[in-house]
C-alpha cells in the first residue's frame, strides 16, 4: 500500500509538469489543445532516441524539450494562420505525430524506419546519475533507519527520485508564476481572456497563442522525457489519453484549492496532478479492476470532479438562502413577540 | 493627425443582401480636433470607426496617421498610436485579470513586450495616481478583478487604458450606449477630463444628440455611408437638437426617421 501510493506520488510529480503545460493552454489561453496526446510521446521518443545513441540525458532531456515547443508552435500556426478550429489544428498535430514519434524512435534502429518502443533498461540517465551522487549521501539510510525505528515497515528504496523531482517542479512552478506576470505574459493572459481588447493594445495575438501553445508542449514533451527516463522506456501508445489526465489533474486542482491567484492556481495544478495519480492507485487496487481500466476510471475521475463543485456549489446556495429565510421568519416572529 | 481619403467600403458585393456601408468618405482631424459623430442605425458612423482602427479594411481610399499611410497596417501594428473604447463594456477590459494588470497592458501599448515584471513598484504607484482622476475609488483596488467591476466602473477603467499613453487617436464608439444615464454622464464627464488633459484627437460616435452637441467642438453627420454634414467650431457653439433635425430635413427632403436613438435627447 504504501510503496504503491509513494510511486504514485513520484509519478504524480512528473506528470505535473504536464498539468501545467495543460494548464497554460486549457485555462491562460483558453485554448483546448489535442497536440499533448502527441507532444507528450515525442517528448519521450525522443530524449530516449538521444540517450541509446550515446548523448548525455541532460542534453536528450532538453532536445525533447524543443521538441516538443516546436510541436506546440506548429499547431498554433495552423490555428493562427491556417484559420483551423483549435481541436481540430490539435488532433491534425497529435495524428501527424503519431508517425513522427515512429520515425524519431527508428532512428535508433538500423535498417528500419520506425520503431514503436525502446527499453532504457541499463542505460544511463538523469535518474540514474543522479542517484549515484545521491547514495554517496547516505540520506537514504538515514531516513530509512529513523522511519523503522517508528515502525513504519514499508520503506521505499531511494528518497531520492521524490526530492530531485520535488525541486525541480517547484522551480518549474516559480517560472510560470513569474512568466504569467512578465508583459509578455499577461498580454498571453489577456489573449486568452479578451482577444479584441489585447488587439487594441497593440499586441499580436497570433503570436501569442503560438508561443503559448510552444511552451505548453514544451513542458508536455519534458514531462513525457522524464516519464521515460523514470519507468525506463518509452512507447508510442504511452500519449494515448494524456489530455485527459492533463485536464483531470487541472480540474481536480482546481477544485480542491481554489484558483484565487495564479500562484495558487498553478499549485492547485501540481497537487491535483499528485491526487489523481493516488486516486488511481487506490481505484486499481480493487480486485475487480485491471490496469486495462485505467483509462475508464480516468474518465470517470474527471466526470466526478467536472459534476461533484457544481452540486456542492448548488447545495451551499440553497442553504443559504433556507438560512437567510429561517433568519428573516425569526426575526419577525421576534418583532411580533415584542408587540 | 487624421486624414480619410475617399474611403469607400461595401459589404456582402454582388449578392441581394449588398450594402454600401461607406461610400467617398472624405475626413480631417487636426491636432486637439474633437469630431462627434452622429447618425441613424446602419449610417456608417461605426464601420468608419472600424476602419480607422483597422479591425476592417477599405475597398478602396486611404487612412494616413500622423502623415503615415495605415490603410494595410493590421490592427495590433495600428493600435500603438490609436486608442479606443467600445460599447460594450466588456470589450475594452480583461475580466480575470486585476485592475493593475489591466493598466499594465494598456502602459505597454507603445512599447515592447518583454520580460520585465508587467506591475512593479514603481508602476503600481503611477497606476494608483493615475486611477484617482477617476475618483471611483479604484485606486483602493487595484488587485481586484475587473470583472467584479459594474459596467460604469469598467467603462471609466476602459477610458483611462485608452488614453494611458496618449494615443495620436482616440476613438470612442458609443461608448456611454450601454450605461444607465447617471453613469452615462460620469463617463460623458470623464472623457472631457481626459481628453482636455492631454488635447487627444478624439472621434466620438454617439446616438445621443445632446452629447454631440455638449462634447467637442466640431460635428458631423452620417446618412447612408456618407457625411451629410459638417459642422465647424464656429458654429457648433449656438448648434441645437432642433436646428440638427431641421438641417437633416432640408438635406434629404425627409423627416428624421422615428429612430429611438435620433430621438434619445
Amino acid at each position: 500500500m504504501f510503496t504503491a501510493i509513494f510511486g504514485s506520488v513520484e509519478q504524480g510529480i512528473i506528470y505535473a509538469i504536464m498539468a501545467l503545460g495543460v494548464y497554460l493552454t486549457f485555462r491562460v489561453l483558453d485554448f483546448p489543445d489535442l497536440t499533448v496526446d502527441g507532444s507528450f510521446v515525442t517528448g519521450a521518443a525522443t530524449a530516449a532516441t538521444m540517450i541509446i545513441l550515446g548523448y548525455h540525458p541532460a542534453i536528450a532531456t532538453i532536445v525533447a524539450i524543443l521538441a516538443g515547443f516546436i510541436a506546440g508552435c506548429i499547431t498554433g500556426i495552423l490555428h493562427t494562420k491556417g484559420k483551423i478550429n483549435p481541436l481540430l489544428a490539435g488532433i491534425l498535430m497529435m495524428i501527424a505525430l503519431y508517425s513522427i514519434n515512429l520515425r524519431i524512435m527508428g532512428l535508433t534502429v538500423e535498417n528500419s524506419i520506425g520503431r514503436p518502443n525502446i527499453p532504457l533498461l541499463n542505460a544511463e540517465t538523469l535518474f540514474s546519475q543522479f542517484y549515484s551522487w545521491w547514495e554517496t549521501l547516505g540520506i537514504d539510510e538515514a531516513i530509512n533507519n529513523f522511519l523503522s525505528g517508528l515502525g513504519v515497515t514499508y520503506l521505499p528504496a531511494t528518497w531520492g527520485t521524490i526530492v530531485i523531482i520535488a525541486i525541480l517542479v517547484l522551480i518549474l512552478k516559480l517560472i510560470v508564476d513569474w512568466f504569467l506576470k512578465t508583459e509578455v505574459g499577461l498580454a498571453i493572459r489577456a489573449t486568452g481572456d479578451n482577444k479584441k481588447m489585447i488587439r487594441s493594445f497593440s499586441a499580436n495575438t497570433d503570436n501569442y497563442v503560438i508561443m503559448g501553445l510552444g511552451i505548453s508542449n514544451a513542458l508536455v514533451a519534458f514531462s513525457g522525457a522524464l516519464i521515460a527516463q523514470y519507468s525506463k522506456f518509452a512507447d508510442i501508445g504511452m500519449g494515448i489519453g494524456m489530455i485527459v489526465i492533463g485536464l483531470a489533474s487541472v480540474i481536480i486542482g482546481e477544485a480542491i484549492f481554489g484558483t484565487k491567484t495564479i500562484v495558487r492556481t498553478t499549485l492547485a495544478v501540481i497537487a491535483g496532478a499528485i491526487i489523481y495519480r493516488i486516486v488511481l492507485a487506490l481505484a486499481l487496487r480493487i480486485e475487480l479492476l485491471d490496469t486495462g481500466d485505467m483509462k475508464l476510471i480516468t474518465a470517470i475521475i474527471v466526470i466526478i470532479a467536472l459534476v461533484l463543485p457544481q452540486y456542492f456549489d448548488k447545495r451551499r446556495e440553497r442553504n443559504r438562502k433556507a438560512k437567510r429565510i429561517a433568519d428573516r421568519l425569526a426575526t419577525k416572529e421576534e418583532a411580533s413577540d415584542h408587540a | 493627425m487624421l486624414k480619410l481619403q475617399s474611403i469607400n467600403k461595401i459589404f456582402n458585393e454582388a449578392t441581394a443582401d449588398e450594402k454600401i456601408a461607406l461610400d467617398h468618405i472624405n475626413l480631417e482631424l487636426k491636432a486637439g480636433d474633437f469630431v462627434t459623430v452622429i447618425g441613424s442605425n446602419g449610417a456608417g458612423k461605426s464601420t468608419m470607426l472600424n476602419m480607422i482602427s483597422g479591425a476592417l479594411t477599405p475597398d478602396s481610399g486611404d487612412i494616413v496617421v500622423d502623415g503615415k499611410k495605415v490603410t494595410k497596417l493590421p490592427e495590433f501594428k495600428r493600435s500603438e498610436l490609436i486608442g479606443r473604447v467600445f460599447q460594450d463594456p466588456m470589450s475594452g477590459t480583461a475580466p480575470t485579470m486585476t485592475i493593475e494588470e489591466n493598466l499594465a497592458l494598456a502602459y505597454s501599448r507603445n512599447k515592447k513586450r518583454g520580460l520585465k515584471i508587467g506591475v512593479d513598484k514603481k508602476r503600481r504607484e503611477y497606476f494608483k495616481q493615475s486611477l484617482e482622476i477617476l475618483h471611483l475609488n479604484l485606486e483602493n483596488r487595484l488587485n481586484a478583478k475587473v470583472g467584479m467591476l459594474s459596467g460604469g466602473e469598467r467603462q471609466a477603467l476602459s477610458l483611462l487604458m485608452a488614453t494611458f499613453t496618449k494615443p495620436s487617436i482616440l476613438l470612442l464608439d458609443e461608448h456611454t450606449a450601454a450605461l444607465d444615464p447617471s453613469r452615462a454622464e460620469l463617463i460623458t464627464n470623464i472623457t472631457k477630463q481626459l481628453v482636455e488633459k492631454d488635447q487627444l484627437t478624439t472621434l466620438m460616435v454617439t446616438h445621443n444628440m445632446q452629447q454631440a452637441l455638449d462634447l467637442g467642438n466640431r460635428l458631423i453627420m452620417m446618412d447612408k455611408g456618407q457625411i451629410i454634414l459638417e459642422v465647424k467650431e464656429a458654429d457648433k457653439q449656438d448648434l441645437t437638437i432642433a436646428k440638427l433635425m431641421d438641417e437633416f430635413q432640408r438635406i434629404r427632403g425627409e423627416k428624421l426617421t422615428s429612430d429611438r436613438t435620433l430621438l434619445s435627447v
